[in-house]
């Protein structure tokens, strides 16, 4: 098997989680498909680390976890928020630009 | 010396501020500061005159530069005042005129409550037409120019509770506002020609430049003379003018404002010198002028209307000669001199007419007035004289030499200006008759009963004609004084002539009629004036009720339709061409701007939709986006 | 960990790959079609589990272990304590609200999938090195020389962006109080004010069977009071009614007390509701 089928995966999970985030309302989900996004990107790094034979794309898939940790935090936190002052989690309902 | 030249503006100014900016408070003796400093500016005029007199006749020149008034790079507008023999002969006319014009308005104006504002306004009105003979640039002069139309909107409305005033004063205003155009048009030419607009670079840059450009400025400055000094076309304001009080009248028409016109041409000589045709469009317009009002002044009933068509002859007279060149600059000015004095004198004494007949203007409602203001019927009497130019009194030095200068003009030219002016002269006998026969002689036609309206009329009942105070008459009498001696004085040895020759130029034309023959082809038709209108005026009684007249006679009384071409020619005109314009503005600019509007509009409104507000429609939009550089991005390699 | 180097991978790799990245798919899917949250959430962690599993074929041990630890061991958890917090019961409707949003976003996905596959399937990946070299000295000790040399600067920022979104989360959830707390005195008065309820609000259960903070208390009629459940469980819909089971009982007993006097049954019709009577 060649190791590009990985790529192959990770280029259909990315295209998943992205067109997740344009279906789904609920911005719980919707952000859960912005991780699978970053995952897939992950994986693409780390294939790539092993094709090249270095380990700057395991550094870089790394670092995309720290990243991704601090954006979770954050992101939950202005869901929590945001839930909090609407009573609700879907992205749709945020449309206007006041409350 | 020259230090005295901006006193002569300062001292009417300083009256003009005081009685202006002082308010009730002056009210008592405000005719009073008003009349002084007129005659004051009189008096500095006077030493000015002796000083000037005491040089040499090529030395007569003062200049004072108070201070440069805008300095940018080559415009350079000074506030410099030149003194010379022109400047000089209308200060003198200006400042001695117009004080007996003072003297007369505090006796005339004396029961008005608003007679301080009136000497003020007198006197702004002589500072302006100081500064502006006095001015060393057109720049300056301009200021002056300005400053008279001021003056005149502020006095001709001075009643201004009376509608017709008000409408008189706008009337004056807008007319003017036309040649003050020229003389702005004619400045910004002659800064772009000569890069200056004072009198000396101006005059002495006249013979490198195209006659062309030079003929164009000369019309310019045509048109400006011809709102000023109300020649034709721009002639109609003047009658209107009378709604003014009569002093004003007699200010307008004597010494300050028609005669801005003649000064500016005789100023400019240079100029028009250079360009023959502006010059025979400017004789063209005196004689047109000079016939226009002459005729008017034949139908006019109302006193004041005929003598305002009777300046506006005149004044046609001057332009005439000044058209000439320079052998009718000097004339020119000199009938400018002599009908500043026999005019004023007529104008005060009609003003003392009106004064004791209830403010009656209409001579059909006069008549028989000599026993009862003989006084007034002496000093109108030797004016008319004087004005009709009965040989020996001012007019008739004046006015001859003019017409002999008309007819030196030679060619075709020459015998149709000549006509002109001799057929002039025959009128203005005329109709001056015919105003000194319906006022002082037959009939007295005021009474109750034998006048047609005459009861009732300004709720006065039957006037009761009476000789105006000494305040008034005095001034009169020193006018009729000038109208009588002012001519023969000028002419005795050419003294006129040679005053003004320096600035002026003079050259004698070739007359193809001797002056012998002039002289005597002007007494035929003074003769002949006088004689038809006393067959007509004089042997039957004038009756109170206008005739209806001949078809001439009545376009006459409505000044030669003069209001109807106006109001045919220009207002017509001016709504059709507005109010289609106002179509093409509703129709294809408003259309052009509403459908730009309306196509954004609807654009927009389309494009809106796009903005939903959704996260996850812009989401679409980026991840579309991101389609598309991968694509691109595809292509490229690809390629 | 020689085979890593191979150009191919083994057999047992292929097999490997082919079955787990099934499931990543599936999972994925899963995540996006769900409809309760929860669901998704467990199907994402496990594609992350999958992943783990891949990374660590591919050679990075340090990678797969951190992805699940961090991954579906901390922030996996983080949603599903969001989730929680949120209303765990509540289901995502999947009926599209935007006009064309399904559809462009479907072809949208659709076509980016197949450029960025050509894109794969174009470009020449034809070098493979294998990480067998990279991992001579083990991988975790690999990655911090890299880490703590060539990438020190990004390690330290990352540390900075860390300590900014904890403390930026601090600041998003914290509340401030802008008035004083009302104090219990305060809210009487406010209760007398208002004219409703001036006793305590009354407790949930029917009888002493059911005293669940989530069922409604029955008021004299037999309707449930929705006032006795508390308003969390009451926005979040999670009522439960035992009023029809409160009378069903008592229709028994009744039922059964006629038996045992013998007579005819009787229809309680005073104490049925009209709803009821409607169904």
């Amino acid at each position: 098997m060649n190791p590009v089928n990985y790529l192959y995966l990770a280029a259909l999970l990315f295209t998943i989680g992205a067109t997740g985030v344009l279906i789904r309302r609920n911005a719980i989900v919707v952000f859960m498909c912005i991780e699978l996004m970053l995952n897939a990107c992950n994986l693409a790094f780390v294939v790539f680390s092993r094709m090249h034979g270095n380990l700057d794309g395991q550094i870089i898939a790394f670092f995309t976890m720290v990243v991704a940790a601090a954006e979770v935090v954050v992101g939950l936190a202005i869901i929590v928020s945001l839930f909090r002052s609407r009573h609700s989690a879907s992205v749709d309902d945020a449309s206007l630009m006041k409350l | 010396m020259e230090n005295l030249i901006a006193l002569l503006i300062a001292a009417p100014l300083l009256g003009a501020a005081v009685l202006l900016v002082g308010g009730r408070r002056l009210d008592a003796v405000g005719h009073w500061i008003g009349t002084l400093l007129s005659t004051a500016s009189f008096v500095i005029g006077a030493v000015l005159f002796v000083g000037l007199l005491g040089r040499s006749a090529d030395d007569r020149t003062l200049i004072q530069h108070l201070y440069t008034w805008i300095p940018v790079e080559s415009f350079q507008a000074d506030v410099t005042f030149r003194l010379d023999q022109l400047s000089m002969t209308f200060v003198l006319l200006i400042t001695g005129v117009g004080s007996l014009i003072h003297l007369y308005s505090v006796g005339y104006m004396e029961h008005d409550e608003r007679r301080r504002r009136f000497f003020g306004y007198l006197n702004l009105f002589l500072a302006a037409m100081l500064l502006l003979v006095l001015a060393d640039n057109y720049l300056l002069l301009y200021v002056g120019w300005e400053g008279v139309g001021l003056a005149s909107y502020l006095l001709i409305g001075f009643w201004q509770h009376k509608p017709s005033a008000a409408t008189a004063a706008k009337k004056a205003f807008l007319v003017n506002r036309v040649g003050d155009m020229g003389l702005s048009i004619a400045i910004m030419l002659m800064f772009t020609t000569f890069g200056s607009f004072a009198f000396g670079p101006v005059f002495g840059h006249v013979g490198g430049t195209s006659e062309g450009r030079l003929t164009a400025i000369g019309l310019m400055l045509l048109l400006a003379a011809c709102g000023k000094s109300a020649q034709v076309p721009l002639q109609s304001w003047l009658g209107d003018a009378m709604e003014g009080p009569t002093p004003v009248s007699a200010l307008i028409h004597a010494a300050t404002m028609v005669t801005a016109g003649v000064y500016l041409i005789v100023r400019s000589s240079a100029i028009f010198n250079a360009a023959p045709d502006a010059q025979l469009v400017v004789t063209v317009v005196g004689g047109v002028t000079l016939l226009f009002g002459a005729i008017v002044g034949c139908a006019k009933d109302d006193i004041k209307k005929a003598l305002a068509g009777s300046t506006m002859s005149q004044i046609g007279y001057m332009v005439l000669a000044a058209g000439l060149g320079p052998i009718g600059y000097v004339f020119a000015i000199m009938h400018l001199v002599t009908h500043g004095f026999f005019k004023a004198g007529l104008f005060l004494g009609a003003g003392s007419v009106m004064h004791g007949m209830n403010d009656e203007v209409d001579m059909r409602r006069y008549g028989g007035l000599r026993k009862y203001m003989p006084i007034t019927f002496i000093t109108f009497g030797l004016g008319y004289l004087a004005i009709i130019g009965f040989p020996g009194l001012s007019g008739f030095f004046s006015k001859d030499k003019i017409i002999e200068a008309a007819f030196a003009k030679g060619g075709t030219e020459g015998w149709i200006l000549g006509g002109a002016a001799l057929v002039g002269a025959a009128l203005t006998a005329f109709y001056m008759t015919r105003v000194m026969l319906m006022t002082f002689f037959g009939e007295e036609r005021w009474r109750t009963g034998s006048g047609a309206a005459a009861d009732g009329h300004d709720g006065h009942g039957e006037p009761h004609p009476h000789e105006s105070p000494g305040i008034m008459t005095i001034p009169m009498m020193v006018l009729a004084v000038g109208s009588v001696f002012a001519g023969f004085f000028f002419n005795l040895g050419d003294r006129f002539l040679h005053w003004l020759e320096p600035v002026t130029g003079h050259s004698e034309g070739h007359s193809p009629v001797s002056a012998l023959t002039v002289t005597g082809a002007t007494m035929v038709c003074l003769v002949v004036g006088v004689a038809v209108a006393w067959a007509q005026y004089g042997r039957k009684p004038v009756p109170a009720a206008a005739p209806r007249g001949s078809l001439l006679t009545r376009a006459a009384r409505r000044d030669l339709l003069q209001d109807d071409f106006n109001h045919v020619v220009l207002v017509r005109g001016g709504e059709h061409l507005t109010r289609s314009l106002v179509y093409v503005d509703h129709t294809l600019v408003d259309g052009v701007v509403n459908g730009t509007a309306a196509s954004f509009g609807g654009l927009s409104g389309r494009l809106r939709r796009l903005q939903n507000g959704f996260a996850r429609s812009y989401a679409v939009s980026m991840f579309g986006g991101a389609a598309l550089l991968v694509a691109a991005t595809l292509l490229m390699r690809a390629v | 960990m020689s085979q890593l180097a191979a150009y191919t991978t083994s057999t047992g790799e292929a097999f490997q790959f082919w079955v787990l990245g099934t499931v990543a798919v599936i999972g994925a899917l899963c995540t996006v079609f769900m409809r309760k949250a929860v669901h998704s959430a467990l199907c994402l962690a496990g594609t992350m589990i999958v992943l783990a599993v891949f990374y660590l074929a591919n050679g990075a041990y340090f990678l797969g272990i951190v992805q699940i630890v961090v991954y579906t061991g901390a922030i996996m958890m983080l949603f599903l304590f969001v989730v929680m917090l949120v209303g765990v019961t509540a289901a995502d409707s999947l009926k599209e609200t935007i006009r064309g949003q399904r559809w462009l976003a479907l072809l949208c996905g659709v076509g980016f999938a197949v450029l960025l596959l050509a894109g794969i399937a174009n470009a020449s990946l034809k070098d493979f090195t294998g990480i067998g070299r990279a991992n001579a000295n083990g991988n975790v000790q690999g990655l911090a020389a890299l880490i703590f040399t060539r990438y020190v600067f990004a390690f330290e920022i990352t540390g900075a962006l860390l300590i900014t979104a904890a403390v930026g989360a601090m600041v998003l959830t914290h509340r401030e109080r802008t008035e004083r707390a009302r104090t219990q005195r305060e809210l009487a008065e406010q209760r007398v004010r208002d004219g409703k309820h001036l006793p305590p609000l009354p407790a949930p259960g029917v009888y002493a069977r059911h005293n669940a903070v989530d069922i409604a208390g029955l008021l004299p009629d037999g309707t449930p009071s929705e006032l006795t459940v508390s308003r969390t469980l009451r926005e979040r819909g999670q009522v439960r009614d035992v009023s029809a089971e409160a009378l069903g009982d008592l229709k028994a007993l009744e039922q059964r007390a006629e038996e045992r006097l013998e007579r005819t049954a009787v229809e309680p019709a005073t104490s049925q509701r009209p709803e009821e009577a409607a169904k």
